[in-house]
């Protein structure tokens, strides 16, 4: 019999037939290896420098030797370009901030400022910007960061999809704090802080192009203030990182690439709401690619799980955290799941853009 | 669904395997016809714990793989006219034409929607009364009526801008094309469950007669599968070779009779050329001269089409069960998901992608 | 070729001569075809794929299948066999 201790084919998605090399295609915004591709190909030569090759969601970097801090600073930028602007459990404008403010928050940083970009379709009604605005500014209050600068230009109809919002943040990360993607360690724990796949379903649904009505809300939430009740009770964390385009699955990808080791998940213990479940059953998606937007994987010392746990399930937005899997030194890069029947798949990057399907 | 989460059971799923394990006394190669099944297998690992006695072959159950290449060709083309919106299953945005594929279409300015159900795309088609809308009509017994049903839906509606490009194929000829074939291997058949679920399995009693092989109608959820399994395999190791139905909560043996009505209506038996495998005798579905004014095909003229297959491709083998991607000169060399050279390296079911990530996955061990 | 999943039927109703129906498949609510289930009613359990509903699911012939499968764990049982699990590495 074959060597079939490493097992086959993760499933879910179609491996990307063509190289679109003349012109930019959806896929190449899906947060999967087209992404990955496109950004190797392009902006990693053009702006290449250390701290960009650092390959977080956030650059830190120190400041000059006369500057007067001591620490860190992160920063990071993320663009919004979410259809539609409403959905259940946010919009645009919370998601362009919790996004920056996550982003930052991964590197262990206390966010602080944010700048907000906005490209407006003509057409748009000010009345839309009013809500995204006023949910921006609510949303930046319950992460406690300010938003400081920002800009607005307005393009012909047709040419923005109603709004674009890019925000860009920076932050404080204490001294004593070194966490990044590459310092996952065989024997850790791996950690998820809720249910997986609302975001990506919520949208769906808003959508309203695959016609189901789905009892989901989206996730987006800050999460800085998770993370910091997290790291007091639980300093040895050596990986934040949180779920977004592309998922769980690529997320941990990342993550085992990075730090060059194997992760590996349980399918039995992956908490996720039961209408998500149902919703990409019948559309044939995989939940563990589907976006999220108020996650944060926590990769920490197995010794400090139960204090960690203790912390999340009694901070905003960690209810449901849940212990997912293990880190393990083989096959480096790879993440595995066992199945709910013994099995065991080899979980891949997202490939291209996750489509419905009926096979 | 609670129901759903009972089929798939890790404890009952171990148990049947277990039994599986016990009866099995030599080697057997069972065939799934489903893509769907190939898919499920795979995601839930089942193939991993079943005996190493026992070879899983994955049929041409998958339309992605199947649909000729002139019909993508055809399929390019049209949606790349402006004056089309072009609809089709996620599925087949990938599928690679001679040249291009419906994403690279899309990227050009053509108007192509991804719907879950044909009829959106005749919503799509009330809502925008100046434009053509055409749906791909792809897929096995299973999506056909569906594709019926928006058939009837718009000429009900008195549509006039709504065709059908139309691409349905059928399991039984396709069992007897790889049942009959001179070097076939395969011993028992895991029958499509939501096929018979419209159809019902009286077509199959002949063909596990003829060929004399056992088949099974078997489900999707892990349960099901092992199940169909183990039903296959007590039929091998008895000796016997009758027909068998492991998903009797949605199938019956006459099936769907409402259903086969509204199929008989619309559609009628053509001759279907399979990718890979060649043109098979009337084993797929054309649209009934009532509602020729419904085919794409006759509505748009798109000229002369050239196709252009990879002369290294052995898909054929490879969809009949006959040879292992492995096997093929061009296996992750010259064919690979980012650039296949044929149709099962391509679609999430098919043989070749499969199996390109277990070699690839044994390359890191 | 055969994603289908079961849900129930909560609302039926007619739509440009189509028998049509709402399915709640377990906190997402679809519409679907019903052209091919004349005799259903609401409550009924169905299987549906692509916007269409192929059967009706029998849960009663769901708990039979059950019931016969957990019987053969039973056997398993009384011959004594081990009860360890299977997994991918024993292959």
């Amino acid at each position: 019999m074959t060597d079939s201790t490493i097992p086959s084919f993760e499933g879910a998605t179609c491996p990307v037939p063509m190289r679109h090399d003349d012109q930019i295609v959806i896929g190449h915004g899906s947060g999967g290896r087209m992404t990955q591709d496109l950004i190797a190909r392009v902006f990693s030569p053009a702006f290449m420098n250390p701290i960009l090759a650092q390959s977080n969601d956030f650059a830190s970097f120190e400041l000059p030797p006369n500057a007067m801090l001591n620490g860190r600073l992160a920063f990071s930028t993320d663009s919004h370009i979410v259809s539609p602007l409403f959905f259940a459990g946010g919009d645009i404008g919370r998601l362009a901030v919790c996004g920056t403010v996550n982003d930052v928050s991964m590197s262990g940083a206390v966010p602080l400022y944010l700048t907000a970009g906005f490209i407006i379709e003509e057409g748009l009604p000010i009345q839309t910007l009013e809500r995204v605005a006023a949910s921006m500014q609510a949303a930046a209050q319950e992460a406690g960061v300010k938003i400081v600068a920002g800009d607005t230009k307005v393009v012909e109809r047709g040419k923005a999809d109603g709004l674009f919002i890019n925000t860009a943040g920076v932050g404080w990360i204490p001294p004593h704090i070194h966490i990044g993607g590459a310092l996952a360690c065989p024997g850790d724990a791996v950690l998820i802080s809720g249910t997986i796949g609302d975001h990506g379903i919520a949208v769906l649904s808003a959508r309203g192009d695959l016609g189901f009505d789905a009892a989901v809300t989206s996730d987006v939430a800050p999460l800085n203030s998770l993370i910091s009740n997290l790291l007091e009770a639980a300093p040895g964390v050596h990986v934040l990182r949180d779920p977004t385009r592309g998922g769980l699955a690529t997320t941990l990808n990342e993550i085992a690439h990075q730090s060059g080791v194997c992760i590996e998940i349980y399918e039995e213990k992956i908490p996720i709401h039961a209408p998500v479940q149902a919703a990409c059953e019948m559309i044939g998606f995989d939940p563990l690619y589907v976006a999220n937007e108020g996650k944060v994987i926590v990769i920490l010392p197995s010794d400090q799980v139960d204090a960690a746990l203790k912390i999340m399930h009694n901070s905003p937005h960690g209810a449901e955290a849940a212990v997912i899997g293990v880190v393990k030194p083989a096959p480096s890069g790879r993440v595995l799941m066992k199945t709910s029947i013994g099995g065991t798949r080899v979980l891949d990057v997202l490939a291209g853009e996750m489509l419905p399907r009926i096979c | 669904m609670e129901l759903s989460q009972a089929f798939r059971d890790g404890e009952l799923v171990q148990r049947v395997v277990k039994e599986i394990r016990r009866i099995v006394t030599r080697d057997w190669v069972i065939m799934e016809i489903c893509g769907g099944q190939t898919h499920a297998i795979l995601h839930s690992g089942l193939d991993q714990l079943l005996p190493p006695q026992i070879e899983l072959v994955h049929g041409p159950g998958c339309p992605v793989c199947v649909t000729s290449l002139e019909l993508i060709d055809k399929a390019l083309a049209i949606a790349a006219r402006p004056d089309v919106i072009f609809c089709s299953f996620g599925d087949m945005l990938r599928v690679p034409g001679s040249n291009q594929d419906l994403f690279s279409i899309k990227a050009a300015g053509g108007q192509v929607r991804v719907v879950y159900s044909p009829l959106d795309a005749v919503k799509i088609a009330q809502q925008n009364p100046d434009k053509q809308v055409v749906f791909f009509a792809i897929g096995f017994e299973t999506t056909a009526p569906a594709n019926a049903a928006s058939i009837l839906q718009a000429k009900a509606m008195g549509l006039k801008n709504f065709s059908l490009l139309v691409s349905h194929v059928c399991v039984p000829p396709a069992m007897h094309a790889i049942l009959g074939a001179p070097n076939n291997r395969v011993q028992g058949f895991l029958a499509a469950g939501h096929v018979c679920a419209v159809m019902g399995y009286w077509e199959y009693p002949p063909i596990a007669e003829k060929y004399r092989v056992p088949i099974v109608v078997t489900g999707f959820e892990p349960l099901d599968l092992a199940q169909g399994i183990l039903m296959t395999i007590r039929q091998l190791e008895a000796g016997t070779h009758s027909v068998e139905n492991a998903y009797q909560r949605i199938v019956s043996k006459e099936g769907n009779q409402a259903a086969q009505a509204i199929l008989r209506r619309v559609f009628k038996p053509v001759d279907r050329n399979w990718r890979g495998v060649g043109t098979i005798p009337l084993s797929g579905w054309g649209l009934q001269p009532e509602f020729a004014e419904f085919d794409a095909e006759n509505r748009f003229d798109v000229g002369h089409i050239q196709t252009h297959e990879s002369p290294l491709c052995i898909a054929g083998e490879i969809l009949r069960g006959l040879k292992k991607p492995i096997d093929c000169p061009a296996f992750a060399t010259l064919c690979t998901p980012a650039k296949p050279l044929g149709a099962p390296m391509v679609s999430s079911e098919g043989a070749c992608s499969a199996y390109f990530r277990y070699h690839r996955t044994q390359e890191t061990t | 070729m055969c994603l289908a999943v079961p849900g129930r039927i909560i609302e039926i109703y007619d739509q440009n001569t189509l028998r049509m129906a709402r399915i709640d498949f377990g906190g997402v609510i679809r519409e679907a075809c019903l052209e091919a289930l004349p005799d259903a009613t609401v409550g009924d359990y169905t299987i549906v794929h692509a916007g269409f509903a192929l059967n009706l699911l029998s849960e009663e012939e769901a708990q039979e299948t059950l019931d016969a499968l957990r019987e053969i764990g039973e056997i398993e049982a009384e011959l004594g066999l081990e009860d360890e699990e299977i997994s991918s590495r024993d292959v």
